[in-house]
């Protein structure tokens, strides 16, 4: 999993660590949250906010519709491996927040283990290695098992760095 | 008052991978376009032309591209961009000088040359660039875009595979009597089903191809259409409409919806609302309609637009395809003229390759395909970065 070198593969979308978050902005006017970050002039046509503050998304949401990339997608896109894996993409409502968010879906997770309206949590994981050889992160939504969902008490067993899925990365 | 023009002339350049300059394609149509309405293209005091951002600077400015090509005659040039409505806003431009008493004669012309494969967007880093980051750091293809849709359809209204691959069988059908469809063959439905997965659970029979291909249409006033007797259709509408504020249907090429945490949605969805604007402006209604000639990217896509053009309430799509209802001659025939699923896009012509068609039902003309005694047809595709197309063309 993310070592000490990893690095997120964008900069100041999301946080790492033991509880990773999507980072938005919030409008400090009209209470609208937005991903990627807004920070010059708020997009509800009725408000004139030009303050945001800074806003981790909830880590945890419901799948609002899944897929997946069964062939290599084009440049820019990095591939991980050579032969290509193919990859689950899951779009999550997160419900606080009223906001859909693409991302991957976690390594060792695929379209089979997903149904609209199933509970997902938000992990980090690597994206891809770059020219220098440094590992670069991304968020991904790893499926939670049936009943657990929705408790949101007692998930930081089940944070970034799964056994699962760290065998599997190991393994490639 | 009323707002129609007159569409005197349409015209397109057969789609295929032809590998040839858009601008051949664009002018082949044009002068199909002119010939068919009976006027000469010194008669012309308009061209709108349909960018395209894939073929350099005669791209970017394709009306003066077209005009050149065509020999400049001293018409005034515009172009427009609006990805896969671009078609739509270039009948828009041409529409308002029309109305606006600025000309009496406008030729709009789209045309492109695609590349093979996925759309991938330009070279270079562009971490402000949304187009380049959902690629780069999701690895997330038209397809799967179109793929959330899809599997929305089976997990909320149990839209199976043979549903989706029942529209590609009836757009196949369709399109093999169409002389401009670059897929003139019948496709089974296992042959659907049994094509490769692209992106779950779309298969490569589901999703459209890009093409080569080229189309235009000429509207005039409609005092000028009667004084020259030119038989004349009326262009209805043409909704260009953007999303209202929170858009909450994950779009290409965005990481996200709007957020609904201050403002409700809307009741029309973005989707939804392009057709209602087409229907509000021609003063009809989804029943007054015999034809419709909609975006099918994909084949559940299509099925999503029977809904976003209140053919049907939300979730009864695949009852229709099922019923063959959007068959030809069933209820309201849907992509009569076999869709992009026979055509492949042309991005800048696509829109404006469906009035064609919409223009050759009404004419009754539309042989192997026809939709008999059609009156009225309503065209719709939506393009990225919020752009609404919805065309309505009546006798
Ligand atoms: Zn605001």
């Amino acid at each position: 999993m993310a070592n000490g070198n990893a690095t997120p593969a964008v900069d100041g979308w999301f946080t790492t660590g033991d509880r990773p978050a999507l980072l938005g902005t919030r409008c400090v006017q009209c209470g609208t949250v937005f991903f990627p970050r807004e920070s010059s002039f708020c997009r509800n046509p009725g408000c004139a906010g030009e303050r945001f503050d800074e806003v981790e998304l909830s880590r945890r949401g419901r799948v609002w519709s899944y897929t997946d990339a069964r062939y290599q997608p084009p440049p820019p896109y990095i591939a991980r491996t050579d032969p290509y894996e193919p990859f689950a993409l899951a779009a999550v409502e997160l419900e606080a927040e009223g906001l859909v968010v693409m991302g991957q879906v976690a390594d060792g997770f695929g379209v089979d283990d997903l149904t609209v309206g199933a509970p997902v949590e938000l992990v980090v994981e690597p994206l891809y290695t770059d020219d220098d050889g440094a590992t670069r992160t991304i968020w991904r939504w790893r499926p939670l098992a049936g009943d657990g969902a929705g408790t949101g008490a007692g998930d930081d067993s089940s944070g970034a760095g799964s056994p699962g899925a760290t065998g599997e990365e190991g393994s490639r | 008052m009323s707002n129609d023009v007159a569409l005197v002339g349409v015209g397109m350049h057969p789609w295929g991978k032809w590998g040839r300059p858009f601008q051949s394609y664009g002018v082949h149509a044009a002068r199909a376009a002119l010939a068919d309405a009976g006027l000469d293209w010194s008669d012309v005091q308009l061209v709108v032309g349909g960018e395209t951002v894939r073929n350099g600077y005669a791209g970017y400015v394709a009306g003066a591209t077209f005009a050149q090509a065509l020999g400049w005659n001293g018409a005034r040039v515009a172009t427009a961009y609006a990805a896969c409505a671009t078609g739509a806003q270039a009948l828009d431009t041409a529409r308002a000088r029309i109305l606006a008493g600025m000309c009496d004669v406008a030729l709009v012309v789209g045309a492109d040359t695609t590349p093979k494969g996925f759309l991938a967007p330009n070279a270079g880093e562009r971490y402000d660039d949304p187009d380049w980051l959902r690629f780069r750091l999701l690895g997330m293809t038209n397809p799967a875009y179109f793929a959330l849709y899809a599997r929305r359809r089976m997990d909320l209204y149990g839209a199976t595979a043979a549903d989706f691959a029942r529209v590609k069988v009836k757009n196949a059908r369709h399109g093999l009597a169409n002389p401009y469809a670059r897929y003139r063959k019948e496709v089974a439905l296992d042959e659907v089903m049994a094509s490769p997965v692209v992106a779950d659970p779309l298969h490569l029979l589901d999703i459209c191809a890009t093409s080569d291909g080229g189309a235009a249409v000429v509207l005039t006033s409609s005092e000028f259409a009667r004084s020259r007797g030119l038989p004349a259709l009326r262009l209805r509408a043409v909704a260009t409409v953007a999303p209202t504020f929170p858009n909450t249907v994950i779009e290409m090429p965005n990481f996200a919806t709007d957020s609904t945490a201050a403002v409700a949605p809307a009741d029309l969805t973005f989707r939804d609302s392009i057709a209602h604007a087409a229907y509000e402006e021609a003063g009809l209604g989804p029943e007054d309609v015999s034809l419709a000639e909609v975006y099918d990217l994909s084949t559940a896509l299509e099925l999503d637009w029977y809904e976003n053009i209140g053919l049907c309430k939300p979730g009864e799509a695949e009852q229709l395809v099922r019923a063959g209802d959007t068959t030809v001659g069933g209820r309201v025939p849907v992509n009569p003229s076999g869709g992009l699923a026979c055509f492949g896009e042309a991005v800048p012509a696509q829109a404006l390759a469906q009035v064609c068609e919409v223009a050759w039902q009404l004419r009754g003309v539309a042989e192997g395909r026809q939709v008999e005694g059609a009156q009225a047809g309503i065209t719709a595709n939506q393009g990225l970065f919020g752009h609404g197309s919805s065309v309505i063309v009546s006798v």
